[in-house]
């Protein structure tokens, strides 16, 4: 029989998942606790030129991406916590550590979802850093939009969704 | 335990360190560790080494960890040494893709050190 989701549109968009999958991934891989907050906390917390953004894309059932993106300093801190090791700029072993960061929110987030862990398939990850990029996305049928902290290290996690089968 | 020599298969160099760190937290030691950054690479050093532990990512660019399994199986190398797969896919379907090609344990990102020791060990004892 055919899967679908196209009636569980509630169901996949349910940010709980969301916050869990976060609190997961940085709970086991990097031994922190996140703590959700608000676009204007974490606007407050301050805005950096530099940033890096990471995505991962899904396939299947669902298509869209998982991404996620911080300050350099916060991108550093993750891959600091993820390595052991102290970074003092945006190097390819921080790239590396955000996109499977991504990687792992993006698979925690799907295997939440009955129906969606076996019917959609991840991509690997692509990270793109610098300044003044904008990253733009047409018409989803939804978009979860979430911001996290720890220690001082902000960062925002976004699902979106395309289309869903 | 002796020495348990590892490669350990992973398009990111971070995770082969996480892996790594795992695998030593797990209680593996002495820990000798051989990295590949792509089933490729993994089968070149399959060819100039033995090892008694493949870990290895499912989700890689070129050759994904499947097909690096397939071939381990048809190219005849490291015959009887546990392969466990590590992967953030969680689908019972993958799982079984995975043990149908050949690997012994299957490990889910994210992951903590003491699941590395219970998929591990037992495998090593095993062999």
């Amino acid at each position: 029989m055919a899967v679908s989701l196209r009636d569980s549109v509630q169901m996949v968009s349910d940010p709980r998942n969301l916050d869990a999958s976060v609190e997961e991934v940085f709970q086991l891989m990097l031994g922190v606790d996140c703590r959700r907050e608000t676009e204007a906390e974490a606007l407050r917390a301050g805005v950096e030129l530099e940033s890096v953004t990471a995505v991962v894309g899904f396939g299947g059932l669902l298509s869209g991406a998982c991404v996620f993106r911080s300050g350099a300093q916060a991108a550093m801190k993750v891959a600091a916590h993820m390595t052991g090791m102290d970074f003092d700029e945006i190097d390819d072993t921080v790239k590396d550590g955000i996109g499977e960061i991504c990687n792992m929110l993006a698979g925690a987030w799907k295997g939440k979802v009955p129906g969606l862990a076996a019917n959609c398939g991840l991509s690997v990850p692509t990270v793109i850093s610098g300044r003044d990029y904008n990253l733009h996305v047409q018409a989803p049928e939804f978009q979860l939009h979430h911001c996290y902290c720890f220690e001082d290290a902000h960062f925002v996690v976004t699902i979106v969704c395309d289309s869903l089968q | 335990m002796s020495e348990v020599r590892t490669l350990i298969v992973d398009d990111s160099s971070v995770m082969r360190k996480i892996v790594e760190r795992a695998l030593r937290q797990a209680g593996l030691d002495p820990l000798v560790v051989f990295e590949a950054g792509s089933g490729t690479e993994g089968l070149e050093q399959l060819r100039a080494r033995q090892v008694d532990l493949i870990v290895s990512d499912i989700n890689m660019p070129l050759m994904d960890g499947l097909e690096f399994l397939r071939q381990i199986q048809a190219q005849g190398l490291a015959p009887g040494v546990p392969v466990v797969m590590i992967t953030t896919e969680s689908s019972e379907e993958q799982v079984k893709q995975a043990i149908q090609s050949g690997a012994r344990g299957y490990i889910r990102k994210p992951f903590t050190a003491e699941q590395v020791k219970q998929r591990v060990l037992p495998l090593l004892n095993a062999a």
